[in-house]
């Protein structure tokens, strides 16, 4: 029986090394028709699509992770050798396998397609970036190829409109037959990486011609990019440019974004009777999503970047030059992407922590991400600074700057010192590996950064829709029922569920110096660290919201707390556990609730006593 | 008259330097080396010692480049140019 009389779409698995254009041949064959989720049990990204050839034949595709060899060393590896050898379960066994190769660099590539080659499958080889190796002036000749490896050679351009023809001529030529299950992966182990390697220099010799070579303009890039003194300077640079575009572009759009939740909260407002269901839409559900989906710029530009510096090959050349800094601390140089990502939101930065390979550095990554600054954080201390931080000159410095970079530089500090103490107590076998490729520079392409972005973006507002909204309901009721009684003397919230916790919190918070207000708003910020601002406003019972709300609430905080509360305050936003959207973020990350509750609880510890030294150092001083 | 090679390990190599592989100590990670391309017979070339201490090393060996630590590079023998 046949594929086609069984009616069947054939699947198509995608496989080839990192950096050989696989993921935007597979953008080119499937466009936008794509479904990426994670495979079962792990946290690595199973993207599928479907695409039909012109000869009108459907198939579907699997991009498989990157892979060096099929002797897994990384979980991405040991994915792409179980669906290859028909080991996953959930997972049905490709019809065909497409081995990807980038053309300028066979030596390296066609070790992986001769491993493969021994399972026996059913296959072919997509010369990719043909059109470099072309410029280059390296010479392949495709049909001697094609005879010395015994399977269909098929030349692609994946990143040029139509440079998969000959591959879906290919696909549509290849005979149709049962699913064949593929020899005992033994059967590569049992050949030596030398053997292998001495048969690809032998189909190389007759196969292609590089005398004419002209060589790797990467090369020339890289003598300033790698420059001791020129890369850390420009790297710095780009760093710069990085989180100026975060603040400063996404402005206007997270005004729009606030602007238009509002603006249909006041909608609903006019046009719906006051109760319990307009203050779940209103405060609960717009005011906790909206104020979740308000960075969704911040995350789109700052992935534009990490996106567009990947492609160009940039990124791994950042992590070879953070990569003795940052392993001081026990961490890798692939660390410096995810917690870059944290000084917007530590939700992208977590999941950025993907491409780290090692699982030991990419936990200490995720446990300290949260460590970095978040702009969740900064109207919180603007508002505290603004309210006992005294606006003047301190030598060549602004006060009220200095002490938010003193803030910012607390965050980056404890987030270091945390990951040296991980890495005492963690232990891990010492020496950890780097193995990190440089690939040759090459300019991103814009329907891959398009891709891209679509899949942060349809993950995030997936999140918010989902997880994120349910959390925001459950804070809604907690701090709405039971409503205040006859005759009350306080805010509606401070008879709540929400309230209840508060005062009832003041007992373990009262040594820090926080009274019963801060105490309660610090429940609602556990949505979102910024909405503690607006719970301070229903806690001192203001009815304005957004700037005004700050400037009001302002002169009647620096009234009623100390300055050792407030610099006390200070302290614990810089470490507490606080928004919920990232415990549940990391729990989906790393598989399990353990670890969410280990970063709740040592942040937690964290910020009780810095918060704590903070208060009693201030009160000394006569900040009482 | 040609003398008889002198074996040195990757890591001693100064930038600019080339060589061939000649062996590859065991360890948990030479398979994986060699699946990279540090095959014996194959050409290197040390392209950039980071700094300071020298690590990691930025290596070219066939027509890619890896960045190694020093320790990994110190299993692979080599003949310099």
């Amino acid at each position: 029986m046949t594929v086609e009389t069984l009616g069947r779409t054939p699947l198509i698995a995608l496989l080839g090394n990192p950096n050989c254009g696989k993921t935007a041949l597979f953008n080119r064959l499937t466009g936008a028709r794509q479904k990426v989720a994670n495979y079962a049990g792990v946290t690595i990204e199973r993207k599928e699509g479907s695409f039909t050839s012109p000869a009108g034949r459907a198939y579907r595709v699997l991009d498989l992770p990157g892979a060096y060899s099929l002797s897994a060393t990384t979980p991405d590896e040991a994915i792409t050798r179980d669906v290859v050898a028909g080991l996953r379960a959930d997972e049905q066994a490709p019809d065909a396998i497409v081995c990807v190769v980038n053309a300028t660099n066979l030596r390296l590539n066609l070790r992986l397609v001769l491993e493969i080659k021994r399972l026996g499958l059913p296959m072919m080889l997509a010369l990719n970036m043909v059109d470099v190796a072309k410029k280059r002036g390296i010479v392949i000749d495709a049909a001697a190829l094609e005879k010395e490896l015994g399977m269909p050679v098929v030349e692609t351009v994946a990143v040029q409109s139509g440079g998969e023809k000959a591959l879906l001529d290919a696909l549509d030529r290849m005979p149709r037959h049962d699913v064949v299950k593929a020899l005992p992966l033994s059967s590569i182990e049992a050949v030596s990486v030398e053997e292998t390697q001495r048969e690809v220099r032998r189909i190389l010799t007759l196969t292609t011609n590089s005398s004419k070579d002209t060589g790797n303009f990467s090369d020339r890039i890289d003598q300033v990019v790698l420059h001791p003194l020129a890369g850390p300077l420009l790297l710095a640079a780009i760093m710069f440019l990085v989180f100026q575009a975060v603040f400063s572009w996404a402005a206007v759009p997270m005004e729009m974004i606030t602007g238009g939740v509002d603006a249909v909260g006041a909608f609903l407002g006019r046009h719906m009777a006051d109760g319990p269901l307009r203050s779940l839409l209103v405060e609960g559900i717009l005011g906790g999503v909206g104020s979740v989906l308000v960075f969704l710029p911040q995350i789109l530009i700052l992935f534009f970047f990490i996106l567009f510096l990947e492609d160009c090959g940039y990124l791994p050349r950042a992590a070879f030059l953070l990569d003795r800094l940052m392993g001081g601390v026990g961490l890798s140089g692939r660390a410096f992407i995810p917690l870059l990502s944290s000084f917007a939101c530590a939700i992208p930065g977590i999941m950025a922590a993907r491409t780290i390979q090692n699982p030991r550095d990419r936990l200490v990554t995720i446990m300290i991400a949260p460590l970095m600054t978040c702009s969740a954080r900064l109207p919180v201390y603007a508002l505290i600074i603004a309210a006992f931080i005294p606006d003047r000159d301190v030598g060549m410095f602004n006060l009220q700057g200095l002490v938010l970079f003193i803030l910012y530089f607390a965050g980056v500090g404890g987030a270091m010192a945390v990951a040296w103490i991980l890495k005492r107590t963690m232990g891990g076998n010492g020496k950890q590996p780097l193995m990190l490729e440089l690939p040759s520079y090459h300019w991103p392409h814009l329907q891959n950064l398009a891709i891209g972005l679509w899949e942060r973006a349809k993950i995030f507002i997936t999140r918010v829709g989902t997880t994120i909204l349910a959390l925001m309901v459950l804070l809604w009721v907690l701090s709405t029922f039971p409503g205040a009684p006859e005759g009350a003397t306080h805010p509606p919230i401070y008879y709540s569920f929400a309230g209840m916790l508060g005062r009832a919190l003041e007992v373990i918070f009262a040594p820090i110096g926080f009274g019963w207000q801060i105490c309660i708003a610090l429940v609602p910020g556990m949505a979102a660290r910024e909405v503690a601002v607006g719970a301070l406003g229903t806690v001192y019972a203001l009815s304005q919201t957004g700037d005004e709300l700050a400037t009001s609430l302002t002169p009647l905080i620096a009234q009623s707390w100390s300055l050792a509360t407030a610099l006390s305050l200070l302290a614990w936003y810089v470490f507490a556990p606080q928004c919920l959207s990232t415990l549940s973020v990391v729990k989906r990350e790393t598989n399990s609730l353990r670890y969410a509750l280990y970063m709740a609880g040592y942040m937690f510890a964290l910020a009780y006593v810095a918060s704590f030294i903070t208060y009693r150092i201030a009160l000394s001083m006569g900040g009482g | 008259m040609t003398l008889a090679p002198t074996l040195i390990t990757l890591d001693a190599l100064l930038a600019g330097q080339g060589g061939t592989v000649v062996h590859l100590a065991p360890s948990e990670v030479s398979r994986r080396l060699m699946e990279l391309g540090f095959v014996p017979g194959e050409r290197i070339r040390m392209l950039r010692r980071g700094m300071p201490g020298g690590d990691p090393l930025a290596i070219r060996v066939g027509e890619s480049t890896f960045a190694l630590r020093r320790f990994e590079a110190a299993l692979v023998s080599i003949t310099p140019d």
